[in-house]
């Protein structure tokens, strides 16, 4: 898989002409401090916003080409987002939360309660299916997030400072888990942080400043 | 997928209860609004007409003077029984001409007393009112002739005054006259005025001119035509007759009128039929701020649930989809809204008919109208809303807090 980082240019120069390609099965980290055009470039590739200019490829489609509907469909068949605000429904239990992707794909309810009760044991929540994200502590809120994001067994699965919210031990095991995906499914992860600590996890690390690249390194697997 | 969509919706329905309740409130109370309004009024020309059905729709009433603003009836020259001689041997077609003069006295039973509608007429006028007797007998020409001091009295006038006693053979007195009670009539009801007919007495037409009245006068004429008579011919030959005998010429105006119950009813059913107009044009504006409410819940409910729209954008629902989502809540909630309002208006209109003694008329139409003006409304107040959701930039929505 190919992805080639074409310059994007905001108005403030988010991203000021960058190119960047990650290949499939990499667990990436994307650090940088605020500003640094990091989050920018997460929602061009995670195909929530388009470069301003430039192109941005996903598996050799050229995605600025594509309509709003068409970007929807492909965020729906090969991406999964997990976010730092996890961004579960409300008052909506575990299981429902991660089934909601697969309710946009029109599944039926008896194929997609085991695909989604699969996904939860996959994160280790298979007990909490029925709770409520006010029900859970912050660690299994994100557990759940991971869950609904890789029930749709997605190419690539970008987390936005996916330990942000919570305390460092939680991380551990959360970090544990995007590396099994990474390592079992082969998931291509790429995750944005602010914590150095987290960046071990990773076998590249790209560093963002003022919109530029500022270092990119390959490192071997540390956990 | 539809009924996926129908799923969410109801979930989201669900996990705002009280919102989507006060939502609701507004639809059922405009929808309950309409529907019990339009049929208390549809029962109410329903009552009207059968009251003026009960009066007899074959009856003509004539009165001196024409009837209408700036015009008196106390300048005209009433009529005498002389003219009521003349109608009955001149008229064709006709079942009874009943001479009618009318006051207010105090009738008096011993120590019981009671103010009462007291009619002079003759033995005709049971039959131009299609009225009998429950007990006693009419008037007889003697009586009628003489001016005998005797009375029929109705059915509340007997309750009244006798209570359960026997009350034919008795005694009254009816104003300063003493006389004889003969008959009772038989209970009649309310007319379509609102006024009781089974409080009157009726008393030989020379005894209550000379003792009561003071005059020879006849107010009204009352004129029932046969059955299978056009009473517009009878109305013309009264109208000919009439002019002759009050001398007015060729050209000039009548100085009576001759109204038939159709007339009469008429006029009233239209008056009601504008108040049921105006009572569903206030319960419209009801429903309308009722749809109002639904659309200012949607806006909210878009506003406060940007973070969701957001999520749901990015995990890949398509904007149809979540356009979908939010129409049909919406939708969903004004025809439930809208079910509820119907059986709550049926339930009040019923109570209603039944407090205030009016048929219940159902107008299958106006449930349709107001069910489909709610399910409109959730169409219409629920698109906009849901567009605007829709096409929310999925960042710009997880980034709302």
């Amino acid at each position: 898989m190919t992805k080639i980082y074409g310059q994007g240019e905001a108005q403030v120069r988010a991203l000021d002409g960058i190119d960047l390609r990650i290949d499939e099965g990499e667990f990436a980290a994307v650090m940088g401090p605020s500003g640094s055009g990091k989050s920018t470039a997460m929602n061009i590739i995670g195909c929530l916003d388009l470069p301003t200019s430039g192109s941005y490829l996903f598996n050799g489609v050229e995605v600025g080409g594509l309509d709003r509907k068409q970007r929807a469909l492909l965020r729906r068949n090969y991406l999964g987002f997990v976010f730092q605000g996890f961004n579960l429904l409300a008052r909506t239990s575990a299981v429902e939360n991660v089934e909601l992707p697969l309710i946009y794909r029109g599944m039926k309810l008896a194929e997609r309660r085991p695909l989604a009760m699969d996904a939860l044991a996959r994160v280790g929540l298979e007990g909490r299916a029925k709770h409520t994200p006010g029900e859970l502590s912050g660690g299994q809120q994100q557990r759940v997030a991971i869950a609904r994001a890789i029930v749709t067994q997605p190419a690539v699965l970008l987390a936005d400072e996916p330990t942000g919210n919570l305390d460092t031990k939680t991380s551990h095991e959360i970090m544990e888990l995007l590396v099994g995906l990474n390592r079992d499914q082969k998931i291509t992860v790429l995750m944005v942080t602010h914590e150095p600590e987290m960046v071990s996890y990773a076998n590249r690390v790209v560093h963002f400043l003022d919109g530029k690249i500022a270092s990119d390194t390959r490192q071997q697997e540390a956990a | 997928m539809f009924y996926e969509t129908l799923k969410l919706a109801v979930q989201a329905i669900r996990r705002n209860a009280l919102r989507s309740f006060l939502t609701l409130l507004g639809i059922v109370i405009g929808v309950s609004a309409v529907i019990a309004m339009v049929t208390i009024g549809n029962g109410t020309t329903e009552k009207v007409k059968e009251e003026m059905a009960k009066l007899g729709s074959n009856v003509l009433f004539v009165r001196p003077g024409q009837w209408g603003p700036g015009r008196s009836s106390a300048t005209a020259k009433p009529f005498d029984m002389r003219d009521i001689a003349e109608l009955r041997s001149q008229l064709h077609g006709v079942r009874a001409v009943a001479p009618m003069g009318q006051q207010a006295v105090t009738v008096v039973y011993g120590s019981e007393s009671r103010s009462v509608g007291t009619i002079g007429t003759d033995a005709s006028y049971i039959v131009t009112q299609d009225w009998g007797l429950s007990e006693g007998r009419n008037f007889v020409e003697g009586e009628i002739r003489s001016g005998r001091a005797s009375a029929s009295s109705a059915r509340r006038v007997h309750e009244k005054l006798f209570g359960s006693t026997d009350a034919v053979g008795k005694r009254i007195r009816v104003s300063n006259v003493s006389c004889e009670v003969i008959g009772i009539l038989e209970e009649k009801g309310e007319s379509g005025f609102g006024t009781d007919r089974d409080d009157v007495v009726l008393m030989p037409i020379r005894t209550y001119q000379r003792r009561i009245a003071g005059n020879t006068d006849v107010n009204t004429i009352n004129v029932s035509a046969m059955d299978g008579v056009d009473t517009s011919k009878v109305q013309a030959d009264i109208e000919r007759l009439l002019r002759e005998r009050r001398g007015i010429t060729e050209g000039e105006e009548d100085d009576f009128r001759v109204a038939d119950m159709k007339q009469i009813a008429d006029t009233q059913t239209a008056t009601t039929g504008v108040l049921t107009a105006l009572l569903g044009a206030v319960a419209g504006v009801s429903l309308l701020v009722g749809g109002i409410g639904i659309m200012n819940i949607m806006l909210v409910s878009v506003t406060e649930r940007t973070r969701e729209i957001g999520i749901r954008l990015a995990i890949g629902a398509q904007e149809a989809q979540v356009l979908m989502q939010f129409l049909v809540e919406a939708v969903v909630l004004s025809l439930l809204g809208g079910t509820i309002g119907v059986v709550l208006g049926l339930a009040l209109a019923g109570a209603a008919s039944a407090g205030m003694s009016i048929p219940f008329v159902l107008d299958p139409s106006i449930v349709v109208i107001a069910f489909g003006f709610s399910a409109l409304i959730g169409v219409v107040f629920g698109y906009f809303p849901a567009r605007r959701a829709a096409q929310l930039n999925p960042i710009e929505a997880l980034r709302h807090e």
